[in-house]
């Protein structure tokens, strides 16, 4: 209770000194606008609705590319999991595309598939792709040699072995590539925003920036920022429900570790 | 002394080699013994005798490189499922509350659940985790623990009973307590029991008969039977006969460290 005090105190002190700061310094207010100006821009914005529309476009490109490359990375990292020999054939080519920075494909996304959603799932799926692919793959070889032996000893299938422990026992891998994976689709899809578009609060960003409206764009990063927040939100606490038996959860309920790279 | 005639595991000339990258590792050697059913054999031997190995022979874990194990009359090539696999940690899945860790063997070989569960339950009682059925595993201590992987091993009826060191994981007042455990589970269902150990006194105090393994490459040294009365106590391991035991199968290990110190 008095912590939460204290944490709302230094986030009004920290905005109160921005404000004096920025009006002290004459700062101009299209390098760094003053809290009071993003705000009322936010207000603005916000009356007239047109950030909730491309809120809700730039959401629903995230979460369809959050499921396609998610589906992907699961069903493909199963299959390398289970079988070397298409590993051997297979990873040189994954190690050559993990390393080229996937940001870089979205002006040839936006070519191949328009300036519509298409594209933007496309990008947003094809960097949510990477870390839940190789988290699904060590996830899945993480399972413990003797749990394994007991499932043989009573004459399990490779089938039942798999989901019965391997599936369960990669959980926790799966759970952390997935929180990776709902960040990087949003990066995905403003990026290929940034590169055409027609909606979305990356295009939003973008036009503001063109016209010089600082205040404006900031409200829009003040947005996003919150997309983030709520997808990272909801993981965690479907994470929290699906790992409540991993006593590592505990410990790392704040902040999952960055693997893969965009 | 085995109680029946039938016998349940025969071992004939057991050989396993391991191939590593500085070549051929001979695990163990002409191994050749008979388990009769309801016997307890504890095989004892210090670490890396490849008492582990031969336990993974039995279970069909392992392939034998020559050999062979039969259980039952029949050859063991590969997994089977008449076969109850306790190890050094309790392996239990920490997803499935403790009867379902129980009911795991029925799960995976496709038996009624309706017909394992009241079986489950007269186990749990057994081992003295009634009331602990809807619990996971990560809110019992290492001994209940350790209770609970004695009755998955059993659900299922098996033919036989591997128990890899199953209490090497827990403190001596707790492995002393499951000693006594064991035995009341053992003298009540007559499983049959192959009990690796690396101590010489839990082996004695457990076991119809002993067998001594020694280390690189695995051979059997000598066998004791111990025909002490049951149910034994605790204040056994004090009286002179039970020290005559563990005195002879310490005379074997007494014996290689001389030579090797």
């Amino acid at each position: 209770m008095r912590n939460q005090a204290l944490r709302a105190l230094l986030l009004v002190a920290s905005l109160a000194l921005w404000e004096v700061a920025v009006r002290a310094l004459r700062v101009p207010a299209f390098i760094l606008p003053p809290p009071s100006e993003i705000g009322a821009a936010l207000v603005r914005g916000a009356a007239t609705g047109i950030y909730l529309r491309h809120f809700c476009v730039t959401l629903a490109e995230t979460l369809l590319g959050f499921a396609l490359g998610s589906t992907i990375a699961f069903a493909l990292g199963t299959a390398l999991a289970a079988s070397p020999r298409l590993e051997y054939f297979l990873y040189p080519y994954i190690v050559m595309f993990q390393s080229i920075p996937k940001v870089a494909l979205a002006p040839l996304v936006v070519i191949w598939f328009g300036l519509g959603l298409t594209s933007k799932v496309v990008s947003a799926a094809l960097i949510a792709f990477f870390p839940l692919l190789v988290n699904t793959i060590v996830g899945l070889r993480s399972a413990d040699e003797d749990r394994i032996d007991l499932m043989r000893s009573l004459g399990a299938t490779q089938l039942q072995i798999f989901r019965m422990l391997r599936l369960p026992s990669a959980l926790s891998f799966i759970m952390a590539g997935l929180e990776v994976a709902v960040v990087f689709s949003l990066v995905g899809a403003i990026v290929a925003e940034f590169v055409g578009s027609e909606a979305g609060l990356g295009m939003l960003i973008q036009s503001r920036n063109f016209s010089m409206d600082v205040a404006g764009e900031f409200a829009v990063l003040f947005i996003l920022g919150l997309m983030g927040l709520l997808l990272n939100t909801a993981l965690a606490a479907v994470r929290r429900r699906v790992l409540f038996w991993d006593p590592s959860q505990k410990a790392a309920a704040s902040g999952a570790s960055m693997k893969g790279s965009l | 002394m085995a109680r029946t005639a039938d016998e349940v595991i025969a071992v004939k000339g057991l050989r396993k080699e391991y191939q590593t990258s500085r070549g051929t590792l001979l695990a163990l050697e002409g191994i050749d013994f008979k388990v009769g059913g309801g016997e307890f054999v504890a095989i004892v031997g210090p670490s890396g005798c490849g008492k582990s190995t031969l336990l993974k022979l039995l279970a069909g874990l392992l392939p034998a490189t020559a050999g062979d194990v039969l259980l039952r009359g029949t050859p063991v090539n590969g997994p089977r499922r008449d076969v109850g696999f306790v190890f050094q940690s309790p392996v239990l899945f920490p997803w499935r509350t403790v009867l379902d860790n129980v009911l795991l063997p029925a799960d995976v070989q496709r038996l009624n659940r309706g017909n394992a569960l009241p079986r489950a339950l007269e186990l749990l009682g057994l081992v003295g985790l009634s009331g602990f059925e809807q619990r996971y595993p990560w809110e019992l201590s290492g001994g209940m623990q350790q209770r609970v992987a004695i009755t998955r091993a059993l659900i299922h009826n098996p033919a036989m009973l591997l128990m890899d060191e199953p209490f090497g994981a827990l403190d001596a007042l707790t492995r002393e307590a499951m000693n006594l455990e064991l035995q009341r589970i053992w003298l009540d269902r007559r499983e049959t029991v192959v009990f690796v150990t690396h101590s010489i006194a839990e082996a004695a105090f457990l076991a119809d008969r002993v067998l001594v393994m020694t280390p690189r490459p695995g051979r059997l040294l000598d066998r004791i039977d111990v025909a002490l009365p049951r149910p034994r106590a605790l204040d056994l391991m004090a009286a002179p006969e039970f020290g005559a035991i563990v005195r002879r199968i310490r005379a074997h290990f007494d014996a290689r460290a001389a030579i090797e110190g």
